[in-house]
């Protein structure tokens, strides 16, 4: 709706002063992805709609999502800010956001507000953890399992537990090799209601406790540090029960068709989006603000949903969100936003791993090397 | 070359001529010959130098001068004394085993530090450098930074209440301002201003703002913060100060300077005398603030004596704060500690990867010695097929080399199926044999057995088959033979082979983040978690110093055992 009337009032000024327009935006835009089925589900349901629009202007897409906060880092140091556009997690954007290296942007100036005028910091809501950061997609940290252990007798976990019920669930465990996730749900399973990890985890006793609780699982634990690994040992049956990203487990259980079940219980929210690297030049910055209007409005935010099971972070978004775009099947059962999947959930709490990070890391490895 | 040689023969021709002159030896023309040897020589270097320059200077811009960049950031620290200039100084003076908080002045100093820097967005960074030390530091600043302003705007208040002229930007530039900059910037104004009517582009500079004269002396506070703002608007938002009135700091540091100064206001004239001595006759009844009062109303945090023992600690602009982490100690305010036990991390995996890097070695000379006899010993169509096994593997990718060892050594691999299949493991206690040490030292073996038989081949290519075949016909067993004629002149093969692969496993990064598990992991792995995940690059940089003085060291070591002159690549 909003977009038909900015490229109207463009338009009109267009016909006064042809040239002036098409000299304050950029022609070309480099976008900082995550790479894999992800990146190309935002080609999809942003770029290519776009670009229809403005066939003038070439995408250029890196894949550097994974380092976008040191290699942002080393740009800015340098200088020499090559990137426009970048995809980060909320926990890198608040990082980078408080670097220095990410744009504050007001919200509610540069998003388009919903359908039914809701303004965009609205309609957002709790998703704008950071005053750099555009929220996107909401994903989940999540397990599943497999669903041939013979050694389990048909019992099939139920809630987030199992991952330390080595009796009845016996077998290798995949977890991320990284405190964050594993700690919270350690302490879950110790005991400690959902609104007292974090106290308790900010005390020396919780942090021991929360180790304890691991080191019953750590011999047989493989840890992995890129998601698709995680993926490859339970598909290779190396594991049988672990954690990953609950897009990754969408696409190896409804597209590839792995015997894995689920485990919706306790599964972590987190939040992925964009953050505008700071001091653009106006040129690409006035490019980069028509783009994000239009590439987080509502409808474009439940397109995405359509390549991916990822849930749109606008509230306006999530009763658009239809069918895969090539299985047909009904994505809304397999969002971590789901009624049914998400009644258990766990948030995660940004600032304060931006505390904690540096000093449960190093104990974290410690402990592992251990 | 030719140069040095003719210059030496005029110099022996001279000699027998003139043997009964005491004077210097002298060249052909007529020059001293010491002189005339310098120059060619000098000549003659320089030449050679030119000949190496675009490698040196390639080599000098693109490699050294980034790696040293990078570890000099292991002692790099301005960023506490930049970001917090005056608090640093005031609070050199305290004593942090008092137990007590610092003084009214810490903190007033520390408010205006902070005030400027939130503008300025770097407290955040500050943050985040200093929570390396102390847990938690990081949100209080970024909190911190979000209310700091109200404490100025309790002063911005009052001046403007006083007189709406405070409130005004063009106040705050006339007053700070030089009559030049003032003139100036007025003519870039009326320029800009008259390109933008005229449609035309705009693009000379803004002029550089300058203080009036007395301004520094008579209000330093206020000019140290203007001087901060003025920047600010030139380099962030391309402005001057005339398009917007100061930060609430600056309301602030007014207050205090014609608390301190009230006479301030007779170094000036005209308007600002007039609007400056009202001012100074007000400012004693204004309602004053209490910064240290303020300041742990904004965050709690700040009551901790033991977040201001940090900043004291860690003010000087050189520290040696990463190296004691990196190897498992810290600078606490009582002195350099060990890390609590829980956090001992890098010495021992400085040792593994020491530890491991030897093993492969060791495996790598085992392996690929033989392979390499063979080579050099076979005919030509046989040593041909097997160079190309053993090159093969060298050309792929070393992931698809690292993910085939998964596949293999996996519980579910090829070689646990083999084994169970033959009876030889039971199905329930397959071996773990990837994701630790030993998967990590099979699969850096293979990818690295190519850097061994590669120069042990061509040392052993060049060893004479009539040396063995002599000491055997002089009645040599096979042994004997191998071992006191080949093996000691294939030793510089393997001093070169064993200092590839010692060199080049050492700093290995992505075969161990893939299969070495929990125990299998090197220090690379934290130095490159450091690099792109925690942004903790001193850390990292004293983590790839000590690196790189090990290796050096063990080069120096081996230098002086085996002779950096037995080391042959063919």
């Amino acid at each position: 709706m909003k977009i038909r009337t900015i490229l109207l009032t463009t338009g009109a000024v267009l016909a006064a002063a042809p040239m002036a327009v098409a000299q304050d935006m950029a022609d070309s835009m480099t976008i900082v992805s995550w790479g894999g089925a992800y990146q190309e589900s935002q080609v999809k349901a942003y770029a290519e709609p776009y670009k229809k629009l403005h066939p003038e202007v070439e995408i250029v897409w890196d894949e550097s999502s994974p380092e976008a906060v040191a290699k942002l880092r080393a740009q800015a140091e340098a200088g020499n800010i090559t990137w426009d556009l970048v995809d980060v997690t909320a926990a890198d954007a608040m990082r980078l956001c408080d670097e220095g290296l990410a744009m504050e942007v007001d919200h509610d100036e540069i998003l388009a507000p919903a359908p039914d005028g809701t303004p965009a910091s609205e309609d957002f809501g709790d998703m704008i953890v950071s005053d750099c950061f555009i929220p996107q997609i909401a994903y989940s940290i999540t397990n599943a399992y497999r669903t041939d252990v013979e050694e389990w007798n048909g019992k099939e976990p139920q809630d987030i537990c199992a991952l330390f019920d080595t009796e009845t669930f016996p077998g290798t465990r995949t977890l991320e090799k990284r405190p964050i996730n594993n700690m919270e749900w350690a302490l879950i399973c110790d005991g400690v209601p959902y609104e007292n990890v974090y106290d308790v985890l900010a005390t020396e006793e919780g942090q021991d406790r929360a180790f304890a609780k691991l080191d019953t699982i750590k011999d047989q634990t493989i840890w992995w540090s890129s998601a698709a690994e995680s993926i490859q040992y339970l598909a290779d049956g190396e594991a049988v029960i672990g954690s990953s990203y609950n897009g990754r487990f969408f696409s190896a259980i409804v597209e590839q068709d792995q015997p894995l079940e689920m485990l919706w219980d306790t599964q972590v929210y987190d939040i992925d989006g964009w953050v505008i690297p700071d001091d653009l030049p106006e040129e690409r910055l006035a490019r980069v603000k028509d783009f994000l209007y239009f590439a987080t409005d509502t409808q474009r935010l439940a397109d995405q949903a359509k390549y991916i099971s990822y849930g749109p972070a606008r509230a306006s978004s999530a009763p658009l969100v239809s069918t895969h775009a090539e299985l047909g099947i009904e994505m809304a059962p397999h969002m971590p936003t789901n009624p049914a999947n998400s009644k258990n959930a766990f948030v995660q709490n940004y600032t304060w791993w931006a505390d904690y990070r540096d000093d449960l890391n190093a104990k974290f490895q410690a402990w592992l090397a251990q | 070359m030719s140069d040095g040689s003719d210059a030496t023969n005029a110099d022996g021709a001279r000699r027998v001529s003139d043997s009964s002159d005491d004077g210097p030896v002298l060249a052909a023309d007529g020059r001293p010959l010491k002189q005339s040897l310098q120059r060619a020589l000098r000549r003659q270097k320089l030449r050679a130098l030119g000949l190496i320059a675009p490698l040196l200077i390639f080599i000098l811009v693109t490699f050294i001068a980034p790696i040293a960049d990078m570890l000099f950031r292991s002692v790099e620290n301005q960023i506490v004394s930049d970001t917090l200039p005056q608090t640093v100084q005031t609070l050199a003076d305290w004593d942090p085993d008092s137990g007590e908080l610092p003084g009214q002045e810490v903190f007033r100093d520390f408010y205006f530090d902070l005030a400027v820097a939130a503008q300025r967005k770097k407290h955040t960074q500050l943050g985040t450098r200093l929570n390396y030390e102390l847990t938690g530091v990081s949100s209080l600043f970024r909190r911190s930074g979000r209310r700091i302003d109200d404490i100025g705007e309790v002063y911005m208040d009052q001046f403007e209440d006083l007189n709406a002229a405070w409130g005004e930007e063009m106040t705050w530039a006339r007053l700070m301002g030089s009559e030049d900059w003032l003139q100036e910037q007025e003519a870039w104004n009326a320029d800009a201003a008259a390109a933008d009517e005229a449609d035309r582009d705009f693009d000379r500079p803004l002029p550089a703002f300058e203080f009036g004269a007395d301004v520094r002396a008579e209000l330093p506070r206020t000019a140290a913060v203007f001087d901060e703002f003025a920047h600010y608007m030139r380099t962030d938002n391309q402005e001057s100060v005339m398009e917007d009135e100061p930060w609430e700091v600056a309301y602030a540091a007014l207050y205090e300077d014609l608390m301190a100064n009230p006479d301030a206001a007779a170094a000036f004239s005209g308007e600002n005398a007039t609007i400056l001595s009202e001012a100074a006759d007000a400012v004693p009844k204004f309602q004053a603030v209490d910064y240290k009062a303020a300041i742990l109303e904004t965050e709690e945090g700040w009551s901790d004596p033991q977040v201001w023992a940090t900043i004291q600690t860690f003010s000087p602009d050189y520290t040696t704060g990463y190296f004691l982490n990196a190897v498992d100690l810290q600078m606490t305010p009582d002195g350099i500690q060990a890390q609590p036990r829980d956090q001992q991390i890098y010495v021992l995996l400085f040792k593994r990867t020491l530890f491991m890097s030897l093993m492969i070695m060791g495996s790598c000379v085992v392996l690929g010695y033989p392979i390499a006899y063979l080579l050099s010993n076979l005919p030509l169509r046989e040593s041909n097929m097997l160079m190309i096994l053993v090159l093969l593997p060298f050309w792929t990718s070393l992931l698809v080399r690292t993910s085939a060892w998964k596949v293999l050594l996996q519980q579910q691999g090829v070689i646990n199926d083999l084994l169970v299949w033959l009876g030889l493991v039971a199905d329930d206690s397959r071996l773990v044999m990837i994701n630790n040490q030993f998967g990590t030292i099979v699969a850096m073996t293979h990818i690295l057995l190519p850097f061994m038989i590669l120069p042990l081949y061509s040392v052993m290519k060049t060893i004479p088959p009539s040396y063995v075949r002599a000491a055997k016909s002089l009645g040599a067993t096979n042994w004997t033979a191998f071992w006191r004629v080949y093996f000691p002149q294939s030793v510089p093969g393997i001093g070169a082979g064993c200092i590839l692969v010692f060199i080049l496993s050492i700093g290995y990064y992505i075969t161990p983040e893939l299969v070495g598990g929990t125990t299998g992991t090197f220090i690379s792995n934290r130095i490159a978690y450091h690099i792109s995940s925690s942004l903790n690059w001193g850390l990292a940089a004293a983590l790839g110093s000590i690196l790189l003085a090990v290796v050096l060291l063990l080069y120096w070591v081996y230098d002086k055992i085996v002779g950096i002159d037995n080391v042959s690549l063919g």
